[in-house]
């Protein structure tokens, strides 16, 4: 791993009294992408401002680039861009709103300008250039703000749910744009959101946390696959994270070669259903990563014979685990990869589910979240 | 009725010849009450955009003191300001009592709380994320104020026509510091009830209309660039 371009140990904030964030380490390596996951309310907005200089931690310490950031450091805040979850835009021309930090720069009127149409045109809104940021749409207006930031060629640029306030085609349509221009610049970036399936398609790795502490931070397939504890086991759901590749696309479905098995997903499956826009299919070849949850996940016993069913992925295996997780139980079974399942405690008795019992696992392959990596 | 209309008519007599003393009153009204604006503006923009920004303790205290002061009696302003300026008083040496200037501050001091006011509730009423996307692209403290002005452009131009409407309708204190002295100290205002005074009904009447269009004009021409660029 390269070396970090931030680190935080342990710092604390306090608000009225209680502790709201706790983190006593966290590095954001240089070129790569964090996502930082967690239900409302868990800090992660907190983080970010603490990242970008304008918290100051009541506790602990921030360094960029193995410096020590004073809190409101404008040197560093020279050298990092922010983007919120509004796109939080001034009543002025477009090209105005994104010259607006390098002019912070004191950079020539006509160089900024320069470069900003170059980023406009990147994100593909450059005929908007000389609109009043007033009018454009929301979807508009985030690609508005993302080159406002994305101008100022950041050392680290720091994301707050861009996506969330936008409608599912749109977000979809703008994940895929910046996700090619991270890749692209090799921006070292640290993305806050909510939604998992953001997370995964953007993080190098993700973090995640809950009530203000950093429970785990770890790449996607392990987040996902070995949850750190229940809760967060909880809140990522996504148990069973596979890497493939589609071998074949027909009719409207594609075979994704997984391990010694082959998964049936629609060829549409992007990473949400994405309303009327479709999302660009699979394409023969390319690598995805599965997600499946385990409560989409059925168990038969093994001398079920596999008959057609509505449930395009049935495979025969083998129980390699049994963990009782709350009232219910999490089993996994080895079928050609690791899938889990959850069962209550009367499928386990009657289905007399333990280590080495052999089963036959089914989900359907509209339950398959597909992640183009 | 009659009045009114012979004041009418007269005003537009006035206006028409140009006569002299009312064009010379006419200017020194503008003169004054512009100085006594912009110099309100120069106090109270700074101000109220502190007191929207700052946290220290007795900022609730001074807001509240802003307010009262956007409600200040003139008459009583015009006593403070003359006993200060009185040739005994902390400040006679300076010799401004009776002069232009000395209702220059006058109008200052009673326009500055209003558009302080004013100045305060439109900043405090910009998004407050407005403030950390700023500073997230790498603002000054400096900076952070300039563009939240440029946001708040719309309502500061209100507190500066009302402050402008503050100072030029005002007339207990212009009297008291400036005293109506012919060709020095006379304003609109004071011409105005100098003339009812004495019974002029026809010439107090051309004056006011004189002071309501020129406060007309004044405002327009602050609208005109206050609305321009407005969309949706």
């Amino acid at each position: 791993m390269s070396k970090p371009v931030l680190s935080l140990r342990d710092v604390r904030v306090e608000y009225g009294g209680r502790s709201v964030l706790e983190v006593p380490a966290l590095d954001v390596c240089s070129g790569e992408v964090l996502a930082v996951i967690g239900p409302n309310g868990a800090g992660k907005s907190t983080l970010l401002q603490v990242m970008a200089g304008l918290r100051s931690p009541g506790a602990g310490v921030l360094r960029f680039r193995g410096q020590t950031v004073r809190p409101g450091d404008l040197g560093y805040r020279r050298r990092i861009a922010l983007v919120l979850q509004d796109p939080m835009l001034l009543d002025a021309s477009v090209l105005t709103n994104v010259t607006l930090g390098l002019r912070f720069r004191r950079w020539p009127r006509r160089k900024a300008v320069g470069r900003a149409m170059g980023w406009l045109e990147r994100l593909g809104v450059a005929h908007l250039a000389h609109r009043s940021a007033r009018t454009l749409s929301g979807g508009e207006a985030q690609r508005v703000s993302l080159a406002r930031a994305l101008v100022l060629e950041p050392e680290l640029l720091l994301l707050d749910e861009p996506f969330s306030a936008l409608d599912a085609p749109t977000r979809v349509a703008l994940l895929d744009d910046l996700q090619g221009l991270l890749r692209e610049t090799r921006t070292t970036t640290v993305f806050v959101t909510h939604d998992q399936d953001e997370a995964l398609r953007l993080g190098d790795r993700i973090a995640v946390l809950l009530g203000g502490r950093l429970r785990q931070l770890d790449v996607p397939e392990r987040v996902f696959a070995a949850p750190a504890d229940a809760e967060v086991a909880a809140f990522v759901g996504m148990e069973t994270i596979l890497t493939g590749r589609v071998v074949a696309v027909e009719n409207g479905m594609a075979l994704v070669q997984v391990g010694s098995q082959r998964v049936e997903v629609p060829v549409t499956a992007g990473m949400r259903p994405a309303g009327p826009e479709p999302v660009p299919p699979l394409q023969e070849g390319s690598e995805v990563l599965l997600g499946i949850r385990p409560e989409d996940v059925t168990l038969a016993p093994g001398e079920t014979p596999l008959l057609p069913s509505s449930a395009r992925n049935r495979f025969r295996g083998r129980v390699t685990r049994v963990v009782p997780q709350g009232r219910l139980y999490h089993v996994t079974v080895a079928c050609g990869f690791p899938l889990v399942a959850v069962v209550t405690p009367r499928s386990v008795r009657e289905l007399a589910l333990r280590e080495g019992r052999e089963v036959v696992v089914a989900f359907k392959a509209t339950a398959v979240h597909v992640i183009r990596r | 009725m009659e009045v009114v209309l012979e004041g009418l008519q007269q005003a537009f007599w006035l206006i028409l010849r140009r006569d002299p003393a009312v064009v010379e009153i006419t200017l020194r009204t503008l003169q004054v009450s512009g100085t006594a604006t912009l110099i309100s503006l120069l106090l109270g923009v700074p101000l109220g955009t502190a007191l929207a920004l700052g946290r220290f303790p007795g900022r609730r205290l001074v807001v509240s003191l802003v307010n009262t002061g956007m409600g200040l009696p003139p008459v009583v302003v015009g006593l403070f300001v003359a006993l200060m300026l009185w040739r005994s008083g902390p400040l006679g040496r300076l010799g401004l009592i009776y002069t232009p200037l000395a209702m220059v501050i006058a109008q200052a001091v009673i326009a500055a709380p209003i558009v302080a006011g004013v100045s305060l509730a439109a900043i405090q009423q910009l998004d407050p994320r407005l403030h950390l996307q700023l500073l997230g692209l790498g603002a000054s403290r400096g900076q952070l104020v300039l563009v939240l002005w440029w946001e708040a452009r719309r309502s500061l131009m209100a507190a500066a026509m009302a402050g402008f409407g503050g100072a030029i309708s005002e007339v207990g204190a212009s009297m008291m510091v400036g005293g109506n002295i012919v060709g020095q100290t006379r304003v609109l205002t004071t011409a105005t009830v100098l003339e009812t005074s004495k019974g002029n009904f026809d010439l107090a009447m051309a004056l006011g209309l004189i002071l309501l269009l020129l406060a007309y004009l004044v405002t327009l021409a602050m609208t005109w660039l206050q609305q321009s660029g407005r969309t949706g």
